[in-house]
C-alpha cells in the first residue's frame, strides 16, 4: 500500500506568519451521549486522555481529544494507530449505543504559526480570538467554509474538510501576507 | 484667485513637495493635503460639471459631504471613479481628472442643457419619455445612457488587494473629534475593551480650527495629550482612516480602513473592511453645515464657511483674496475672523438675522469687519468662479441694494448633526426647534440584543451644538457605554453658541427667477423650485419628492441638501418640519469600494472549490470540468485535437465494451448507526431498510413532507445496528442536516447516531464487461458473481488498498464502486490505470455518466426532478413500501392532486427521425392557453444522442404517460419546426438487466 | 446582524454561523391526519409582530439545532433554549413576560 497522502502535499507559506499544512493526522468522531456508561474510561483506555469540558480540548504528546458537541468529540493520535484504537473503543464500549468512525481521511490540518498567527485568523473567522479561552476548541467558519481551530504555545492548528483545502490554504496565505499585519508593531 | 498662503498650515509639511497632476497638468502640493486644498492652492477652482446640466463645479466643502469634486483617480488597473477630493490624500505621483464633461472640463458642450434647464424640469424624465413606447427602447434610453453617469468605470482588472478581518470589543467609538476622544478616554480608563476609529488622517475634528481651549490647553494640545493616554491603554484600539459605514443589528458595524490609498503599491492592502462587533456604540461623528439657498449659490467659490476656515487653517489655502461670509448664525463668524488674521480681505459678513450680538460677531466687528444683519444674498455673480455679489434685504423679494466685488462666498445655513449611524438600525430623531435641526431621539434608541440602547450618540452627532455642554455631553456618553458613574468632565474655556436662525430661502420672497438658480442638490442639480414643482404636483411625503426630483439620490447621498430640501418642501406645503419627516438613512455612511467588500473572495478563493483526491490527475489529464455544486467534476477526458461531443461517445462506447473508471468520490456517504437505525431510516426512504440483510445494498428515495423527491443513493447496511447512505454529489450536507434536524428535534428519543463521512474515501467507479477482469488483476480479495453478487457489498484489499467493493450499477454494466481512504484515493486509481492498461481502460467523466444512465432509464435528481414530482410521477412505485404506516412524505403524497391519474409521468422518448430533442422542450398539447399560447401535455427531462444506440434518446414527463405507450407527441424546437418522438419504455438498452448481473 | 447564543456550547454566535430553520413548536401531521391540519402543519405560518419562536441551527459550530423566541419588531432576543421540546417552555416564557409583561402565547 502506498504512504498516506494529505490534501496539498505539505503546502507552506510564508507572510507575517507562516502556514504548514501538516497531517494527515488519525481522527476519530466519537458520537454518545455524554452520560453513557463507560464513556471516559474508554476513552481513557483507548488514548490514555480525560474527557474534555464544554468546548475544550485535552492534548497530551501526539494525542488528544476535543469536544466538538454535546454528543459528539474528536480523537486525534498519529494515523497509523486509529485502526487499533478503534478497536479498543468498540470493545471498550461493547454494547452501548455508540458510533465511533476513522475521519482521518476526511480532513485537511493546517499550522499558524508567529507571534501574530492570531491576526490571519481574525481576517477569516468571525469567532472572537481575543475571548478564546487557554485550551479552547472553536467550531466555526473560515470565509466560506466550517473549520475548527485551538490554539497552542507556537500558533494555531485549524482543520477543515479535505476537498477545500486548497481553498483554506489560499484563504490562509491571502490573509498572512506579508505587510498586512492587522496591528503592525 | 484661489492660492497658498505663506505661512501656516497645521497640517502640511512644507519641507515635503508632492507633485500630482489634474486633466494632465502637472501641479504642486505638500505631504498632509488633501488633492481639494492641492487643487485650490493651485488656483484650480473648477473640478467638476454637475450631472444633469453640466454646470461649472468648484469644491464646497472639506469633508466627506462634499457633492461636487468627485474624480477620476488613477489610470489603468488603479483607477478608480467618482472619489471625493476632500478626503483624497495627496501623494506624490497622483494622477487626478474631472469626470462627466465633454470634450473638456472648461469647454462642455453639455452645458446646453443648462440653457434648456426651463424644459428639463422635475420628473422631465418621467414626463417626456412615454410615448411612443417603442422610442424608450431604441433612442430615449441609449441616448440617456451615453450622457448619464459621473466617472468611467474602470475596465481593468484591479491591481490592488483588499481584506476583512473581525474584532470584537466592548465599547466603539466612531468619531475621532475631541467628543469622540473624550468618550474613549471615559470608556478606555474604566477598562473596557475599546475601540476608536476616525475617518480623517488625523485626530481632533474641527476643534483645533476652530481655536476652542480645554481646560486652560490649546485643543490641539489637549488632543495629543488624550492620544498619547489612550494609546498607552492596552484595551484601547486607535484607528485613523477608518469610517464607521454601517450600523447593524446586535453591535454589527462596518467600518472601512483606507490602509494604503496615500501609498498605493506598497504592498499594502489598499482597503480594509472590518467587521465590528461591538457591546455598545457612540457616535461621535460631529456634524455637517448646511448650504444657504440663494440665487447662484453653485458658482464655484461658493463654499461652506466650515470648509473655507477648514483650508486656511488647516492647508493655509485661500479661497479667494476677498471672501464674502453669508450666514444665519453665529458660528460662520468664526471663518471671517480666520480669514482677516490670515490677512485676507473680508468685504461684509451679510447676516439674514435681525441682530447679531454674540461673543463672535462681536469679535468680528471688533476686527473692523463689517456686519450687515437682516440682510441677504440677492444673488452671486460669475460663470466658472464668483466675481461679486448683489445684497439685498433677507425680508424682501431680492431688489438689489448695493454690489460686493469679492472672489468667494463662505456660507452658512447652521449645522446639521450627522445622524447617519443612529439612525441605520432603527435610531428615531426628533426636531430640536431652536438649534433648527434634526437630533437623536435619547427616549427611541437602536437596540441590541438585551433589549438595552445600543448606539450611544456624543457631542455634535447628539445634537449638542453649543460648545459649553459638549465634553459633559461625550463624558455622559462613554460612561454610559462602559457602564460607570460619569466622571467629571473637562470643559471649553471659550465656548460659543451658533444661535442658528432659520433661514430657508434667501431673501424669504424671491421670485421664480431666483429661486431656479437657487441649488439644493450641487451634484444632482436639484434647485428650489424643483421641490416646489414637486409640491405643486402633488408630492406630499418626503421619500416620493426625494425620487422624483431625485433630491439627495447622488454619491453624497444628500449630506448637504436633505435638510434643505425637506425644510423647502415642508414650507411649499405648509406644514412644520417634523410633520413632513426625513427620509429613510442607509449604509453606507460614505461610499465603500466594491474591492473591501469583496475582500479576499476573487481570483482562485472566489468560492471555496472542492477537490476529490483524484483532482489534480484530472487536471494533469486536461480533463474539461463541469461544475456540481462547489465541486469541479471531469465532464470528459477529451484527447488530442477531439472535440468534447467525441470525447463522450469515446468513453460510453469504451464502459459499454470494454472498461471506464470514473471518480465517483464526490457522492454522498453517510454512516447512520443504533438500534433505532433501521426504524429511523424507514420513516426517512419511501422503501424499507430495516429488512435490509448485513452485507447488501438496496436503492432508496427520500422525501420531503410535501411528498416531493429529494434524493436517492444505495443504502448498504455494514451490520446489525449501521447502514451507510449514498446520497447524490449535491446532496450530501444537505441529506445529513435532513437527517440530523429529524433526529434532533423531532424523534429526540430514537437512539440514532449519524456521521457524514462523504470526503473520508475516495471512490472508484469501475464500470463495464471488463470490470471484473481488472479488479482480479489488482487481486487480494474474491470479486466473482458468487462471492460479490449484484447489490452487495465487501470488505477487503485490492492492490494491496484497504477497500469496500460495492456490487452497484449506475451505467447497467457489470460495476463496482471501490472506497479507499482519501489518503489513498491517488495511488488507487492510479493502480486501476496501470491494471486497465491492457484491458481498453479509459477514464470517463459525468456526460458519459449521465448518458449511460438514461440508456438504463434511471433517473437523476435535478434532472428528473425538480422539486414537484413525487415518485410515482416516476415509475418508482417499486421503491415506495405500501405495507409501511408512515414515512416522510407519505402524508403529502395523499393529497389529491398527486394521485390525480392526468399527473405527468415518466416515459422513453424515441424520435421518429434519430435526432436530439432540444434540452427543456415542452410536448404540446391540441389548442392554446388563455395567454394565447399552445397548451402543452408534457416535456423532456434528460435528452441525448445515445451513441450505444445510434440514435436520439430522452426521457419526459407526459400526461398519462405510460398509458399512451406508442403514441407520437410533438416537441417544437426554438426557432421553428419541430422533432416527433414516439412515447416508448425509459429503458433502451438491456432491458432485463443481464448485462449489470454477471 | 444577529447574534444568539448556543444553548448547547454557550457560543454567540452571529448569523453566518448559524441556518435558520423558520418557526419553531410546529406539529408534525402524518398520513390519515386530515387535510385543514395536514395544511396548517406544512403552510399555515405564524407571521407576529413581537415575540415568535424559531429554529436555528449552529451549523458552523456543535451543529445543534437550537429554537429562540425573538422579538420580530424589534429583534431583541429573550432566550434561546435546545430543541428537545414540544412546546415553549415555562423558562422561555418568564423571560418573555420579564420583557413583555402582558404578552400571551398565541394558538
Amino acid at each position: 500500500m502506498s504512504e498516506p497522502a494529505s490534501a496539498l502535499g505539505h503546502a507552506t507559506f510564508d507572510g507575517f506568519a507562516s502556514i504548514r499544512e501538516i497531517g494527515p493526522l488519525g481522527m476519530i468522531t466519537l458520537r454518545a451521549r455524554p452520560d453513557t456508561p463507560g464513556l471516559a474510561q474508554a476513552v481513557h483506555r483507548a488514548l490514555g486522555l480525560e474527557m474534555p469540558a464544554v468546548r475544550r480540548i485535552v492534548r497530551q504528546g501526539d494525542r488528544a481529544v476535543g469536544w466538538m458537541a454535546p454528543d459528539e468529540w474528536l480523537l486525534i493520535l498519529p494515523y497509523a494507530q486509529v485502526g487499533d484504537t478503534l478497536d479498543r473503543l468498540r470493545e471498550a464500549l461493547g454494547a452501548a449505543h455508540h458510533l465511533a468512525v476513522d475521519v482521518s481521511d476526511a480532513r485537511a490540518v493546517f499550522r499558524i504559526e508567529g507571534p501574530k498567527a492570531a491576526e490571519v485568523l481574525m481576517k477569516l473567522t468571525p469567532a472572537d480570538l481575543s475571548a478564546l479561552a487557554p485550551g479552547e476548541l472553536r467550531r466555526s467558519r473560515a470565509a466560506q467554509v466550517a473549520c475548527a481551530f485551538w490554539a497552542d504555545e507556537a500558533g494555531f492548528t485549524l482543520v477543515s474538510f479535505r476537498s477545500v483545502a486548497g481553498y483554506v490554504m489560499g484563504l490562509l496565505g491571502h490573509s498572512a501576507q506579508a505587510g498586512s499585519a492587522l496591528f503592525p508593531s | 484667485m484661489s492660492t497658498r498662503l505663506a505661512k501656516g498650515g497645521r497640517l502640511i509639511d512644507r519641507s515635503t513637495a508632492q507633485g500630482f497632476t489634474f486633466n494632465g497638468r502637472h501641479m504642486k502640493g505638500f505631504a498632509g493635503d488633501t488633492l481639494a486644498a492641492a487643487l485650490l492652492a493651485n488656483d484650480q477652482m473648477l473640478v467638476g460639471r454637475s450631472f444633469k446640466y453640466h454646470r461649472p463645479r468648484g469644491v464646497v466643502a472639506s469633508g466627506p459631504e462634499e457633492p461636487n469634486a468627485l474624480v477620476n483617480l488613477g489610470t489603468a488597473a488603479r483607477l478608480e471613479p467618482n472619489q471625493r477630493a476632500t478626503v483624497t490624500e495627496l501623494f506624490d505621483g497622483l494622477e487626478a481628472a474631472s469626470q462627466n464633461h465633454w470634450p473638456s472640463l472648461d469647454f462642455d458642450v453639455g452645458v446646453l442643457n443648462n440653457y434648456a434647464a426651463r424644459m428639463l424640469p422635475a420628473g422631465f424624465y418621467y414626463k417626456t419619455f412615454i410615448h411612443p413606447r417603442p422610442f424608450w427602447k431604441h433612442m430615449f434610453e441609449p441616448v440617456i445612457r451615453q450622457s448619464a453617469g459621473l466617472g468611467r468605470a474602470p475596465k481593468d482588472r484591479d491591481a490592488d488587494r483588499y481584506e476583512q478581518a473581525y474584532a470584537h470589543c466592548d465599547v466603539l467609538v466612531i468619531g475621532g473629534g475631541i467628543a469622540g476622544l473624550q468618550a474613549a478616554l471615559v470608556a478606555g480608563r474604566a477598562g473596557r475593551r475599546l475601540w476608536l476609529i476616525e475617518q480623517a488622517s488625523h485626530w481632533g475634528g474641527r476643534a483645533p480650527v476652530d481655536g476652542l481651549s480645554i481646560n486652560g490647553q490649546p485643543a490641539d494640545a489637549w488632543v495629543a495629550a488624550t492620544v498619547a493616554e489612550l494609546s498607552s491603554l492596552p484595551n484601547v484600539t486607535l484607528r485613523l482612516r477608518c469610517t464607521g459605514a454601517g450600523v447593524y443589528d446586535h453591535g454589527y458595524v462596518l467600518a472601512d480602513e483606507r490602509v494604503a490609498d496615500h501609498t498605493p503599491g506598497d504592498g499594502r492592502p489598499k482597503h480594509r473592511l472590518w467587521r465590528l462587533r461591538a457591546g455598545r456604540i457612540v457616535t461621535a461623528t460631529g456634524a455637517i453645515e448646511r448650504p444657504l439657498s440663494f440665487a447662484g449659490n453653485d458658482i464655484p467659490g461658493v463654499m461652506l464657511a466650515g470648509a473655507v476656515r477648514d483650508f486656511v487653517v488647516n492647508f493655509a489655502v485661500s479661497p479667494g483674496d476677498r471672501t464674502v461670509v453669508v450666514t444665519n448664525n453665529d458660528d460662520a463668524y468664526r471663518t471671517a475672523i480666520a480669514l482677516k488674521q490670515a490677512g485676507l480681505d473680508v468685504p461684509v459678513i451679510v447676516d439674514a438675522r435681525a441682530r447679531a450680538d454674540g461673543v463672535l460677531p462681536q469679535a468680528a466687528r471688533a476686527m473692523g469687519i463689517r456686519v450687515e444683519t437682516g440682510r441677504a444674498i440677492a444673488k452671486v455673480k460669475g460663470g466658472k468662479r464668483v466675481t461679486g455679489v448683489a445684497l439685498c434685504l433677507q425680508a424682501g423679494e431680492g431688489a438689489v441694494q448695493e454690489e460686493v466685488a469679492c472672489d468667494a462666498v463662505a456660507m452658512s445655513g447652521g449645522w446639521s448633526p450627522v445622524v447617519h449611524l443612529w439612525s441605520h438600525c432603527g435610531g428615531k430623531l426628533t426636531w430640536d426647534d431652536a438649534q433648527v435641526c434634526f437630533r437623536p431621539d435619547p427616549a427611541q434608541p437602536p437596540i441590541t440584543h438585551d433589549g438595552s440602547a445600543m448606539v450611544i450618540a456624543a457631542g455634535a452627532a447628539n445634537g449638542v451644538l453649543d460648545e459649553a455642554g459638549l465634553l459633559a455631553d461625550a463624558t455622559a456618553a462613554g460612561a454610559a457605554a462602559a457602564g460607570i458613574a460619569a466622571p467629571e468632565a473637562p470643559g471649553v474655556d471659550n465656548p460659543t453658541a451658533p444661535a442658528t436662525e432659520p433661514v430657508w430661502i434667501m431673501p424669504q420672497g424671491a421670485p421664480v427667477a431666483l429661486r431656479s438658480k437657487m441649488w439644493l442638490d450641487y451634484q444632482n442639480d436639484v434647485k428650489v423650485s424643483d421641490v416646489q414643482l414637486a409640491a405643486r404636483e402633488g408630492y406630499e411625503s418626503v421619500e416620493h419628492t426625494k425620487r422624483y426630483t431625485t433630491l439627495g439620490m447622488a454619491t453624497d447621498q444628500g449630506k448637504l441638501s436633505n435638510i434643505n430640501g425637506l425644510a423647502v418642501l415642508s414650507q411649499a406645503l405648509n406644514e412644520a418640519i417634523p410633520q413632513v419627516g426625513t427620509t429613510t438613512f442607509r449604509p453606507p455612511y460614505t461610499p465603500v469600494t466594491l474591492g473591501a467588500l469583496a475582500g479576499e473572495a476573487r481570483g482562485e478563493i472566489f468560492q471555496p472549490l472542492r477537490r476529490t483526491p483524484i483532482h489534480g490527475w484530472h487536471e494533469d489529464q486536461g480533463a474539461y470540468f463541469e461544475p456540481v455544486g462547489l465541486w469541479r467534476r471531469p465532464y470528459c477526458f477529451p484527447r488530442a485535437g477531439e472535440s468534447h461531443e467525441k470525447a463522450v461517445h469515446r468513453e460510453i462506447l469504451n464502459v459499454r465494451q470494454n472498461v471506464g473508471l470514473l471518480d465517483a468520490s464526490t457522492l454522498g456517504k453517510i454512516i447512520v448507526r443504533g438500534p433505532d437505525a433501521g426504524r429511523f431510516l424507514d420513516m426517512l426512504y419511501t422503501g424499507v431498510m430495516s429488512s435490509l440483510p448485513v452485507g447488501k445494498c438496496r436503492y432508496g428515495l427520500m422525501c420531503n413532507e410535501n411528498g416531493f423527491l429529494i434524493d436517492d443513493g444505495v443504502v448498504a447496511r455494514i451490520d446489525d445496528q449501521t447502514f451507510l447512505c449514498h446520497t447524490t454529489t449535491g446532496g450530501a450536507d444537505r441529506i445529513h442536516a435532513h437527517m440530523e434536524d429529524w433526529l434532533q428535534c423531532e424523534w429526540w428519543d430514537w437512539q440514532v447516531f449519524t456521521a457524514n463521512v462523504t470526503e473520508q474515501y475516495a471512490q472508484v467507479a469501475v464500470v463495464g464487461p471488463k470490470a471484473r477482469a481488472l479488479l482480479e488483476k489488482l487481486g487480494g480479495m474474491d470479486v466473482s458473481k458468487e462471492a460479490l453478487p449484484f447489490m452487495t457489498f465487501a470488505d477487503g484489499t485490492l492492490g494491496g488498498f484497504p477497500v469496500r467493493a460495492y456490487r452497484i450499477s449506475f451505467s447497467g454494466e457489470l460495476s463496482y464502486e471501490i472506497a479507499v481512504p482519501a489518503s489513498h484515493g491517488l495511488a488507487f486509481w492510479q493502480a486501476c490505470l496501470a491494471a486497465g492498461a491492457d484491458l481498453g481502460l479509459m477514464p470517463y467523466g459525468t456526460e458519459a455518466l449521465h448518458v449511460l444512465r438514461a440508456e438504463k432509464g434511471f433517473i437523476m435528481i435535478g434532472d428528473e426532478t425538480d422539486g414537484t414530482v413525487i415518485p410515482q410521477d416516476l415509475g418508482l412505485g417499486w421503491a415506495i413500501s405500501k405495507k409501511k404506516a408512515d414515512y416522510l412524505g407519505k402524508r403529502g403524497q395523499e393529497r389529491s392532486f398527486l394521485t390525480d391519474p392526468d399527473r405527468w409521468r415518466l416515459v422513453g422518448l424515441e424520435t421518429l427521425d434519430g435526432s436530439v430533442i432540444p434540452d427543456g422542450a415542452y410536448a404540446v398539447d391540441a389548442g392554446v392557453n388563455p395567454n394565447g399560447q399552445r397548451n402543452v401535455q408534457g416535456r423532456v427531462t434528460s435528452t441525448y444522442f445515445s451513441p450505444t444506440l445510434g440514435r436520439g434518446i430522452a426521457m419526459g414527463l407526459i400526461r398519462r404517460g405510460p398509458e399512451r405507450m406508442g403514441e407520437t407527441v410533438e416537441f417544437p424546437k426554438v426557432g421553428g419546426g419541430s422533432v416527433m418522438a414516439r412515447i416508448v419504455d425509459p429503458v433502451f438498452h438491456d432491458k432485463d438487466g443481464e448485462k449489470q448481473n454477471v | 446582524m444577529l447574534t444568539l447564543e448556543c444553548p448547547y456550547c454557550g457560543v454567540w454566535a452571529e448569523e453566518t454561523e448559524l441556518t435558520p430553520g423558520y418557526e419553531a413548536h410546529l406539529k408534525r401531521s402524518g398520513p390519515g391526519s386530515p387535510d385543514d391540519a395536514f395544511e396548517s402543519y406544512m403552510f399555515a405560518r405564524k407571521n407576529p409582530k413581537g415575540a415568535h419562536f424559531e429554529r436555528w441551527r449552529h451549523a458552523y459550530g456543535c451543529g445543534k439545532w437550537f429554537l429562540a423566541a425573538r422579538c420580530t419588531a424589534t429583534l431583541e432576543v429573550f432566550g434561546t433554549y435546545p430543541a428537545q421540546v414540544s412546546g415553549p417552555t415555562p423558562g422561555i416564557i418568564a423571560k418573555i413576560r420579564a420583557r413583555r409583561p402582558d404578552w400571551e402565547p398565541s394558538e
